[in-house]
């Protein structure tokens, strides 16, 4: 008896090891620099993590699957410059005369539903045609930054307007837009994968697909409704950081899929699928977003930065490991 | 020879060994007895290598040995045949069987051809008829097994362990083994050979030997004990007479209409008794010209019936298509399969095992580890997993409803784990085969298919199950049981049909079904 409850102490510390991992770098960056625990900055990582919570959240559900999306970044890129155009230039049928305007709203959902059809055809690839995840969503990775360069011809959106930039800069209730978009975006998501069908099934699949084929279970519908999500999800990415720059850039969002498949290992989640949390996925991506921060504060060089992120990313999969090894 | 002296293993600080001690002795072979979890694997796994870490001694030719891996126990001659196959899926045949011994060329390249001509004459030696050259994904379970057997043979090994090594096979290839068996106990060879099959060891073994709880408990020559006696000394209590009685005390008023007869099902540890309909009940599921389309392996023309409250068994050779029939009824095979399947007069769709599910069908797989349960998750979550939008309001899950479904069905099938929330890997396989069967029976399934239900798990989890099949039977479930356990077979079945090379080629009611007759149906027209 003794024995278990042994396993279970240090099976829930073991879940603990990311948010322990994160007081520590606190507590060190604290101590290193006076800047790190004010006000100002405290909210200004939480205002950058919140783009990567967007895109990881997704990314988890992905991976939980046993997939991997790759096109993350690339679909923010579009979904961004799609809301800029539009917003700031409407449609314009110079055979017809005629001209649709666009609301920030309308703009902002033609964003997403543009996230979420790319994200859908990620899913139809992989289930249709048996793609594996990662080549069809390498795929989608160039045709999407592809389609964000013909959008843009090549140059940025600029100038859509305070109202629109209030999504990314604005503030409610003391907290900033980005992080209350972030927070719910989680919240649904946290729901999704413990009270619902749907997330027990995305858990199945990933830890036997060949069992929840055989319980019954819809795997191709599963998977194309959660790469629908993480390409929707890419989208508000897109969405928040388009605002906060008061402009759609077309090479935004590269390498954003490194940072959101590190966020998601770093929270524990298991990338042979079936296993991992949400909360996990947020821990790891503030880790990194504070990570990235402390080390601007302390004016290390970004070379290092890239090296020091590459070694976290590292020791947070061996930590992993013998922890899997121990249970 | 072979000696092992007090040999202690712990894991994690659980003793799995204690104190065991073992003789084994050229030329013989040696029965491993116990029930799951007595310690027969974990002692096996020290003799080859795999856990180099235990207390005690191990002697091989009067020489003390203690193995790091299994390369280097492989190397001094001793092989083990692991009841989980350990194939690569995508080399072929004679691939997997050089691994690591690969022969070359005098350039030092790899000489296939000599490897395939070997291999061909390994797999003619165990009647295996598949191509050198076929990839191992490609072929059946019980094929693998072979190939795995084929392994150890090809190196020599002087002790050979064999792990439920018919677990999986039919019986052409259980026979072709025990001559192999025979041929090797002659060169003078070491066998250890585990199984849960007694009239297998009674065939071949020489000696016994009886682990219970960690524990070595006897030693002795399998001549002149008897069936009973060697069970109770693996399961150390009386044969469940408790059993008896209860099947004694179900005669009395009838519950169906129909007139009955009782049945009795002996199993190792006594008798089942059943009622049986003398008359068929109404027809329940009706299957008419299902052929299955998908490169060498195809069904041809199946038609047949089953009855409400009936078990009706499929037995076959390898290969025979028993598999492919259930998992075509199921939805599996998709656009591939032509025919009809009708479930109480209305037309089943063959396209998904979800539709399949609707309509009130449910398959227990074959390969329980690779398609019956989800080893990540929990008992009660592998439990509610077919029937969770009925665990739902509104789209969200009730805990309490998982709960009260999960409990009825541990308690129900008694299914032994520590909580609801124990994950699945950490369960016996007849624990795990229970909670297959539990998810399948919350939905409420009017036919239930069996694949090789038994397969692998101890005796008392086999007694549990069949006395399960026969009380659904009762309550008026359709049920089809394939099984290449003749005995298991007509022990359960109300009656059998026979398939050979994807056709079915007999039917027999219980009374004339004998093993003769199923085999002379089942083996292929030369």
């Amino acid at each position: 008896m003794a024995f278990a409850i042994n396993t279970t102490y240090r099976q829930r510390l073991s879940k603990l090891q990311p948010l322990i991992a994160l007081f520590v770098l606190c507590a060190i960056l604290g101590f290193l620099s006076d800047k790190f625990f004010t006000v100002t900055n405290v909210w200004n990582v939480m205002r950058q993590v919140s783009v990567n919570i967007c895109i990881s959240t997704g990314m988890t559900l992905v991976v939980l699957t046993a997939g991997i999306d790759l096109s993350v970044g690339s679909i923010l890129a579009f979904c961004g410059a799609v809301t800029a155009g539009l917003l700031k230039n409407g449609i314009e049928m110079s055979s017809s005369n005629l001209f649709i305007g666009f609301t920030i709203l309308g703009a902002s959902l033609a964003g997403l539903i543009a996230g979420s059809v790319l994200g859908w055809f990620n899913g139809w690839a992989i289930t249709r045609w048996k793609v594996p995840p990662f080549v069809a969503t390498l795929a989608m990775l160039t045709i999407a930054r592809g389609l964000t360069m013909l959008w843009t011809k090549g140059f940025p959106i600029t100038g859509l307007g305070s109202r629109f930039d209030f999504l990314g800069t604005g503030w409610f209730l003391g907290i900033p837009l980005p992080v209350w978009i972030s927070g719910i975006v989680v919240i649904a998501a946290i729901f999704i994968t413990n009270k619902t069908a749907l997330g027990r099934y995305i858990y199945a699949i990933g830890g036997n697909e060949s069992a929840a084929r055989l319980s019954g279970i819809n795997i191709r519908r599963i998977k194309i409704i959660v790469y629908t999500i993480a390409g929707a999800l890419a989208a508000a990415g897109g969405l928040i950081v388009t605002a906060r720059l008061d402009a759609a850039q077309p090479n935004a969002g590269s390498g954003y899929e490194l940072d959101s498949i590190a966020a998601v290992v770093i929270g524990g989640t298991s990338l042979s699928g079936g296993r991992g949390t949400i909360l996990g996925t947020v821990l790891g991506a503030v880790i990194i977003g504070v990570l990235n921060n402390g080390l601007v504060l302390l004016n290390v060089s970004p070379f290092w930065q890239q090296v020091v992120k590459g070694f976290v990313i590292l020791v947070a999969v061996i930590v992993d490991k013998i922890n899997a090894k121990e249970e | 020879m072979l000696v092992a002296e007090n040999i202690t293993k712990r894991f994690s600080g659980v003793v799995a060994l204690e104190n065991v001690c073992l003789e084994l002795h050229p030329g013989k072979v040696n029965a491993l007895l116990g029930e799951n979890g007595a310690g027969k694997s974990t002692l096996m796994k020290i003799l080859s290598g795999v856990y180099p870490d235990y207390e005690g001694r191990i002697l091989f030719r009067g020489e003390e040995v203690r193995f790091k891996n299994t390369r280097e126990a492989q190397a001094s001659g001793i092989a083990i045949i692991h009841q989980e196959l350990n194939l690569v899926p995508f080399l072929s045949v004679a691939e997997n069987i050089f691994l690591g011994s690969e022969l070359l060329t005098p350039f030092g390249l790899l000489d296939k051809r000599r490897m395939r001509e070997k291999t061909r004459q390994l797999l003619q030696r165990l009647a295996l008829d598949v191509d050198p050259d076929a990839k191992v994904a490609s072929l059946k379970v019980g094929q693998q097994q072979l190939v795995e057997i084929a392994k150890a043979l090809l190196h020599q090994a002087e002790v050979i362990i064999m792990d439920e090594p018919t677990s999986a096979i039919g019986d052409k290839e259980v026979k072709a083994l025990f001559d192999i068996i025979a041929n090797l106990k002659r060169e003078g060879r070491i066998i250890v050979y585990i199984s849960h099959k007694l009239d297998e060891l009674f065939a071949i073994a020489d000696r016994y030997i009886v682990l219970r709880d960690g524990r070595f408990i006897e030693a002795g020559e399998m001549k002149g004990i008897g069936h009973d006696e060697l069970i109770r000394k693996m399961v150390g209590r009386k044969l469940d007479a408790r059993l008896r009685q209860r099947g004694g005390s179900r005669t009395g008023a009838q519950v169906r209409g129909a007139p009955e007869v009782r049945r009795e099902i002996p199993t190792e540890e006594g008798t089942i008794y059943r009622r049986r309909p003398t008359e068929l009940l109404p027809e329940l599921l009706t299957v008419r010209d299902l052929c299955l389309y998908s490169g060498s392996r195809t069904l041809k023309d199946i038609s047949f019936a089953l009855h409400k409250g009936e078990v009706l068994g499929i037995f076959g050779l390898m290969g025979a298509g028993r598999t492919e029939l259930l998992e075509s009824i199921f939805g599996l095979h998709g656009g591939a399969v032509s025919g009809a399947v009708s479930l109480g007069g209305k037309a089943v769709s063959l396209a998904s095992p979800g539709d399949a599910v609707k309509a009130g069908i449910a398959l227990v797989p074959e390969d329980r580890k690779k398609d019956g349960v989800v080893p990540g998750l929990s008992v009660r979550q592998n439990i509610c997993i077919t029937t969770l939008p009925d665990l739902a309001t509104m789209g969200v899950l009730s805990d309490g409803k998982e709960q009260a479904l999960a409990g009825k069905y541990i308690g129900s099938l008694q299914i032994k784990t520590s909580s609801q929330k124990q994950l699945v890997k950490n369960l016996s396989g007849g624990n795990q085969q229970k909670i297959v069967l539990a998810k399948w029976l919350a939905t409420n399934p009017s036919v239930l298919m069996l694949d090789e239900p038994t397969r692998g798990i101890d005796i008392h989890a086999k007694t549990e199950i069949y006395r399960l099949i026969m009380q659904l039977a009762d309550e008026g479930m359709g049920i089809i049981v394939v099984s290449s356990e003749m005995p298991e077979l007509l022990a359960v079945a109300d009656r059998v049909l026979v398939m050979c090379e994807g056709s079915v080629t007999a039917a027999f009611g219980i009374e004339e079904a004998t093993e003769d007759n199923l085999l002379k149906a089942a083996l292929p027209n030369v």
